[in-house]
């Protein structure tokens, strides 16, 4: 007996009853394990909070050694605010053409999806080429992760999300060539599903570095 | 009574995986967060908020921002669906916060009661 059918004034707020009388599912895992797409989004998400942990402890490491310039250049000198701009737009657009494949995808619309997947994966190696720019640029200043304390975390913390950045394009990449492939099985969706989790997960973390490394870094 | 042997409960959803969003949540999303990044950079280049105040609009704008894209983009929201996964969120900024907060509190401190006061940009 569900609380619906005993108490039909009450609506049901742990939705055991949504069926409508007779539950299948009620609760306490008597419903049969969670679909698939549910278990590998909900074991992604894990796996995102813990890198962004990880991206936790190296900010942690930049704030606390950021003074530390030992006598080398510091953000003033080195930070160039417009290249961060373009970089953050870049990296927005890109998380949003990553939204749209998804919603081509759901759609079953391949070339659609196709499409914005590659998109996507432009505008993030524009980002990763300006990134690389930078970081170039910094080093043929003598300005490089040996210089100082500070130089050393923020190339770790930058670097850091570049690589991630670099890893995403190569799973877009493989997710574009399966696609092609195998077409949208299950599988398949599945793993979009957790690469645009991955995708949108980096802006996020792009968001904290532009703030914290970049705008407070020159204009304190 | 009988009972599926496999039918789950539709009370679950995958994180990311709300496609009833579709594109006009991800259109919120992305003028949202062009227009609080067009801010975060204002903010810090103008005079249009009182100085030392400026660090704390830009966390305050950055938190915002996350924010947005937690809803708009990987679709986590406050939906009895989305319990484990607001919970998983919940415990993981809940151990960022101590890991930054902790830090900089120990370090902090650490140098203030340094002995002798090096001046870490000094260098060697």
């Amino acid at each position: 007996m569900s609380i619906a059918a005993t108490h039909p004034g009450l609506t049901d707020p742990y939705k055991i009853g949504h069926e409508g009388g007779e539950s299948q599912a009620v609760g306490h895992g008597e419903g049969g394990p969670a679909p698939t797409k549910v278990v590998v989004g909900f074991g992604f998400w894990i796996f995102l909070l813990s890198d962004i942990i990880m991206f936790a402890a190296f900010f942690a490491a930049y704030a606390v050694l950021s003074p530390a310039t030992a006598g080398g250049p510091g953000p003033h000198e080195l930070f160039d605010l417009t290249n961060v701009k373009i970089e953050t737009t870049f990296l927005l657009l890109s998380s949003f053409a990553c939204g749209l494949a998804t919603i081509a995808a759901a759609k079953g619309r391949l070339l659609n999806a196709q499409f914005w997947l590659v998109i996507t994966g432009l505008l993030g190696a524009s980002f990763l080429f300006l990134e690389v720019r930078e970081f170039a640029t910094m080093i043929g200043k003598d300005a490089g992760p040996q210089r100082s304390a500070f130089l050393s975390a923020f190339f770790t913390l930058v670097g850091c999300h570049g690589l991630h950045v670099t890893a995403g394009l190569l799973w877009l990449g493989t997710m574009m060539a399966q696609l092609w492939a195998k077409g949208f099985q299950p599988q398949v969706m599945r793993r979009l599903l957790c690469f645009s989790l991955f995708w949108h997960a980096l802006d996020i973390i792009w968001v904290a570095v532009f703030t914290v490394v970049y705008i407070l870094g020159v204009s304190q | 009574m009988t009972r599926e042997p496999h039918q789950p409960a539709e009370n679950d959803a995958a994180p990311g995986a709300d496609e009833t969003h579709g594109i006009g949540g991800y259109l919120i999303g992305l003028a949202a967060a062009g227009v609080l990044t067009w801010l975060s950079f204002t903010v810090a280049s103008g005079t249009f908020v009182w100085g030392p105040g400026i660090p704390a609009a830009l966390v305050a704008l950055a938190v915002a921002q996350m924010g947005v894209h937690l809803v708009f983009f990987l679709h986590i929201t406050t939906g009895p669906d989305h319990s484990n996964n607001v919970l998983a969120l919940a415990f993981g900024v809940l151990i960022v916060a101590l890991v930054l907060a902790g830090s900089l509190w120990i370090m902090a401190h650490l140098n203030l009661m340094m002995p002798t006061t090096m001046p870490m940009d000094g260098g060697p």
